[in-house]
């Protein structure tokens, strides 16, 4: 027995898609190509299986989401990371935002801005710079976009330079692309455990 | 195609010689790997039951609804609008309805998509490749959305 995930959490659940996974016995070729399926490595995920239907937008988001998240330079990993999750929380993606609030409390070696941000959510009481990127990321999450030229200003006063800003433009950005793939193809899930 | 005449940075009116042009060097192949997942939504080789002309009109309508025409605009450039699915203000009509009404909820209230939504799709007959193919549309234009409009308050910011 499965239930649904509704509330945040570090703990990653299981990812249970909505529609029916690509078959990998069935997958052609140009599939397993982008799937990255060899004989040593025939393990993926019901969630790239299912990316795996349209094999032309698999084939090049994975590369562009390694680039926007981890390339050497600009913004630090953790506060990538944290882009990612206002997007996350700002469109309830509770898979991604486990995900990648787990990744910021192992970068940072804390728990604090996370459980913080989990407990109060945009009135979380950050550090000056956490707070700017966090609010940044916010505003731009949202449907429309409302981030502002003092959001940008305040990115500024809390020190961060061009080649950050830009780089959680785009981490924020990766996630309303990946949220509207996580959150709406499929349902967090646990296993309940039997009594 | 130079890297400012690609949609992101040429939406944004990011010109070569901005102190902005600098900082998005420093990023070209993120830039030019964002054009060609433009590529792979707006006009793929295999389209499932989504032809171009309706890809792009979906990308329009997410774009304008977003505030950006410019950027609507550019998704058009190359496609005839259908213009029930392009406006906005219009339901899709007959043929597009079902379609455009999802659209418009998994681009603009994200948080409130549910498991019915992607049933009733396919209960309607949507099969279920077609509807990873439209959610890689809607997302990917979420994403193009707002690195255009996120770059255009950094320009403000540094020019």
């Amino acid at each position: 027995m499965t239930r649904v995930v509704h509330k945040f959490t570090r703990r990653v659940p299981k990812w249970q898609p909505r529609v029916t996974p690509v078959k990998l016995d069935e997958a052609t070729p140009a599939q397993l190509d982008a799937l990255k399926v060899t004989p040593s490595n025939t393990k993926v995920s019901d969630y790239v299986l299912t990316l795996a239907h349209d094999v032309e937008s698999l084939a090049v988001r994975s590369p562009l989401f390694n680039a926007i998240m981890y390339d050497e330079g600009g913004m630090s990993r953790a506060e990538r990371e944290l882009g990612a999750l206002a997007a996350s929380m700002v469109n309830r993606c509770i898979y991604c935002a486990a995900v990648h609030a787990d990744r910021h409390a192992q970068l940072e070696n804390s728990t604090e801005v996370t459980d913080r941000l989990f407990s109060d959510g945009a009135d979380a009481d950050l550090n000056q710079r956490d707070a700017a990127i966090f609010a940044f990321a916010r505003k731009l999450s949202e449907a429309p976009p409302k981030a502002t030229a003092e959001d940008m200003r305040a990115l500024r006063d809390a020190g961060l330079e061009n080649e950050e800003i830009l780089d959680l433009i785009l981490s924020a950005s990766l996630f309303g692309w990946a949220n509207r793939l996580m959150h709406v193809l499929g349902d967090p899930v646990r296993q309940e455990e039997s009594q | 195609m130079s890297l400012f005449q690609m949609t992101t940075p040429g939406t944004a009116s990011v010109s070569p010689n901005s102190a902005l042009a600098e900082v998005i060097r420093t990023r070209a192949n993120i830039f030019e790997m964002t054009e060609a997942a433009e590529k792979a939504v707006l006009c793929p080789k295999d389209t499932g039951s989504l032809p171009h002309d309706l890809r792009a009109s979906i990308a329009a309508r997410i774009a304008a609804k977003a505030g950006d025409t410019t950027l609507a605009a550019r998704y058009l450039e190359k496609a005839n609008a259908l213009a029930l699915v392009s406006d906005p203000a219009k339901d899709g009509g007959a043929d597009h309805a079902l379609i455009v009404q999802f659209v418009d909820k998994a681009a603009n209230a994200t948080k409130d998509i549910v498991s019915t939504d992607i049933a009733d799709l396919q209960a309607a007959g949507v099969s279920d490749a077609d509807i990873v193919r439209l959610c890689e549309l809607v997302a990917f234009v979420a994403y193009q959305l707002r690195v255009v409009a996120g770059l255009r308050l950094l320009h403000g910011q540094t020019a």
